[in-house]
């Protein structure tokens, strides 16, 4: 009971001082040397601290399932293990928004430690920006989603938490997806400071690069976990559905992706400077955009905790205010810019990036409208639609071809200006190679289109250019070198993933038999356990080929009592060759079983090529602090 | 005349431009053609003929409705005004039952049979479509 008022009283201590920062920050501004400038890492520290404290106030209230807490009350259940217990604090609305804030004072925090370097005005600047932002997510908390609201009589008993959040990889997907969204914000406050200043220059690139490399990494990551979830949770068999709630987070990924490009060149050759600042507004604006779509209950959905319309109009203002904000000061202090002449040259690193970002805020674009369009459409005209994977598919398939080439080509040309190409032989050499294999597959493969096959080469090609670049052991690119290969290896998993995947679906009973090529998959018993909450129907699948190899599948099906749901628990057998995935759901009260068996080649891969490409990222990060 | 740095800028101008054009009308040619509508059993009923596109239809499934056999499964589609009769093969979603709400993906054969090509996961077990909770609202 006391831990709601001391979590409850952390956040107005917390909006206290994010106020006192805020406008005494504005106050000392030009002042050389205040008392206040010396210490204001100690306040951001408290602040940090404030929050540390609130967070954990509610991580007891969901251990000890406190009820007298109302978020506890909605999300949380008393047989549920500790672990969920615990991860049921980030699982709802309320508590979600209390990390993300954690994470945004950590981040001022551990910003003005890190960046000593920079000038003392535009620091301070950075953290008004920050405060902010923070004060907005403060309001926004204590008003209208506060988690500390106390419920009387207390109840004995939560609501529990949906069961398809029960799950280990969901616990984490929060935390790092936020550290992702959420350290954008600096990139943000950062980049507005820098061009108040009139900072916008290479240094300032060199400086807030790891920023930006930090927040692209936890993106990766946390977008990579989503996928996996979806992946064996959802029972679908597919990682990813071009759903709104997906879309949303590979808009930000998409323009940090540009960013990170972009970065590099202003940083070695001090152009790009305004597209620069761009790209970090868009980058951190479409993050909060992310956040009012799914919040607000516009878009239905497994993040979408409550349909709140209050909420929604909240973020939505906060939204325009920092939209507005930032546009307003972009036009103000445009004119600060260094201006300089220097010729692009078309056969160079830098113009390769160019096209990079080009092509990137292409993709950027076509996901956004297809996201979008339908509830601008719904407001508008009333109608419902929905756009599905086709639309997605024939807008960027056919431009990843010449951006898998750009892709392949421009990290072996030199910055300013590349005379000719070396070694000229051996890209050929390989072009045409993959061109045969994928004329190979064409030819063996009927279901494959001549735009598959023509993307096929190029990913090939994409991914032998990859590997010929480890063997120059240039270990001053290794983090690009990784990045890029696992990009190349993703392309060309998902590809061949999507070329030979194979499935059967049926409803059967005990001891039913279904064909699938040369192998008979057969239905041979069910097993009924009783788990701590929640009843399991085991079935025992046997899968024999025709060399008499057996395989056992187990998929489950959980019936889950608070609340009242039930989820299926694929069973996945995984090689580096293939994954067979066999998911079974109740229909009704009956007998029948339906069943749904597929072959799924080179799964792992995509998952570990997710994991190569932010493994480039965590190398630089740390490249970075060795410095 | 112009300098050669003047008529390549024109020319750079002019090609993004065109670019740009070109590339809305291939998104806005192709979002006409992959928008999928949504329609409750009652917009069905309200249609003057099936159309052979691809549409979603939303609503409950009705009680007692679900028949299945071993390759397919066949219910009904209420908003309690009118109904649709659905058949199906393939994976349903766990919180595929009836009194629950659903969204079925597929092309209408005629304006009470609806063959589904896809039933969609809601994740919530007391969701419900809009256009449902809408019209219980009413009633």
């Amino acid at each position: 009971m006391i831990l709601n008022y001391i979590g409850n009283f952390a956040l107005f201590f917390c909006l206290i001082l994010s106020s006192i920062i805020f406008f005494t920050s504005i106050l000392v501004l030009n002042n050389k040397n205040s008392f206040f400038k010396r210490n204001l890492n100690e306040l951001l520290f408290f602040k940090f601290f404030f929050t540390l404290l609130s967070f954990f106030s509610l991580v007891i209230l969901f251990i000890n399932s406190e009820f007298s807490n109302e978020t506890v009350l909605n999300n949380s259940h008393i047989s549920k293990p500790l672990f969920y217990k615990i991860s049921g604090t980030w699982g709802n609305h309320e508590g979600s928004l209390l990390l993300w804030l954690l994470i945004l004072t950590f981040c001022a925090f551990f910003y003005f430690l890190k960046s000593k370097n920079r000038p003392s005005d535009e620091r301070l600047l950075t953290i008004i920006f920050q405060e902010l932002i923070i004060m907005g997510f403060l309001f926004f908390l204590l008003k209208a989603s506060n988690p500390f609201n106390i419920i009387f009589p207390v109840p004995d008993e939560g609501m529990g938490l949906n069961p398809i959040l029960q799950d280990p990889l969901l616990a984490i997907h929060p935390p790092i997806l936020y550290l992702g969204y959420v350290s954008t914000s600096i990139v943000f406050s950062s980049s507005l400071a820098a061009l108040m200043k009139g900072n916008i220059n290479n240094l300032w690139a060199k400086d807030i690069k790891s920023w930006v490399y930090i927040s692209w990494t936890f993106l990766t990551l946390g977008i990579l976990l989503g996928s996996i979830w979806a992946y064996y949770e959802l029972g679908w068999g597919g990682f990813w559905f071009w759903d709104p709630v997906e879309n949303i987070s590979l808009m930000p990924w998409l323009s940090l992706t540009a960013l990170v490009h972009c970065i590099l060149v202003l940083e070695k050759r001090s152009i790009l400077h305004s597209w620069t600042v761009i790209l970090s507004i868009i980058t951190f604006t479409l993050g909060i955009c992310g956040t009012f779509l799914v919040r607000s209950g516009i878009l239905n959905s497994i993040h979408t905790f409550a349909n709140d319309p209050e909420r929604g109009l909240y973020i939505l203002f906060f939204l325009f205010f920092l939209i507005f904000l930032s546009i307003l000061i972009f036009f103000i202090y445009e004119d600060k810019f260094e201006t300089n002449n220097k010729n692009l040259n078309f056969y160079s690193k830098d113009f390769s990036i160019i096209l990079n970002n080009w092509f990137v805020m292409y993709f950027l674009s076509v996901i956004l409208i297809g996201t979008i369009y339908p509830i601008f459409l719904e407001v508008l005209s009333n109608e419902k639609i929905s756009v599905g994977p086709p639309f997605f598919n024939k807008l960027i398939i056919p431009f990843l071809i010449p951006f898998l080439i750009f892709m392949s080509i421009g990290p072996n040309l030199k910055w300013i200006k590349n005379n000719k190409l070396s070694n000229k032989l051996n890209l050929i050499f390989l072009f045409i190679l993959s061109i045969v294999i994928a004329i190979f597959v064409f030819k063996f493969y009927s279901n494959v289109t001549l735009n598959i096959t023509i993307l096929l080469a190029v990913s090939f090609y994409l991914f032998f250019i990859t590997i010929k670049d480890f063997a120059k052991r240039n270990y001053k690119n290794y983090s690009q070198m990784i990045s890029h290969f696992g990009f190349s290896l993703l392309v060309l998993s998902i590809l061949l993933n999507s070329i030979f995947s194979n499935e059967v679906t049926s409803n059967m009973r005990v001891g039913d038999e279904i064909k699938f090529f040369d192998k008979s998959i057969k239905l041979q018993r069910l097993e009924n356990t009783k788990e701590a909450n929640f009843l399991k129907l085991i079935a025992h699948f046997k899968i024999e080929d025709k060399d008499k190899i057996e395989l056992l599948l187990k998929p489950e099906i959980r019936i889950y009592d608070k609340p009242e749901t039930i989820t299926s628990e694929a069973a996945i057998k995984t090689d580096i060759f293939r994954d067979r995935f066999l998911v079974v759901n109740l229909v009704k009260e009956n007998d029948y079983l339906n069943v749904r068996y597929q072959e799924k080649p080179f799964m792992i891969w995509i998952w570990i090529s997710a994991i190569l490409i932010s493994l480039g990222g965590i190398i630089n990060i740390l490249k970075k602090n060795e410095k | 005349m112009y300098n050669k740095k003047v008529k390549l800028r024109a020319l750079f101008l002019f090609l993004s431009i065109l670019s740009a054009i070109l590339i809305i009308f291939l998104v806005l040619k192709s979002l006409e053609e992959n928008v999928v509508y949504f329609l409750s059993p009652t917009d069905i009923k309200n249609l003057n003929e099936a159309t052979a596109e691809k549409i979603r239809v939303g609503g409950m499934v009705k009680d007692q409705s679900i028949k299945i056999n071993s390759d397919k499964i066949n219910f009904i589609i209420t908003d309690f005004k009118n109904e649709i009769n659905v058949v199906y093969s393939g994976i349903i979603p766990n919180l595929f039952q009836e009194n629950k709400g659903v969204v079925a993906e597929g092309v209408l054969k005629d304006k009470s049979f609806f063959e589904a090509e896809k039933i969609l996961a809601k994740h919530d077990e007391n969701y419900m479509p809009p256009e449902v909770k809408a019209s219980l609202g009413e009633n």
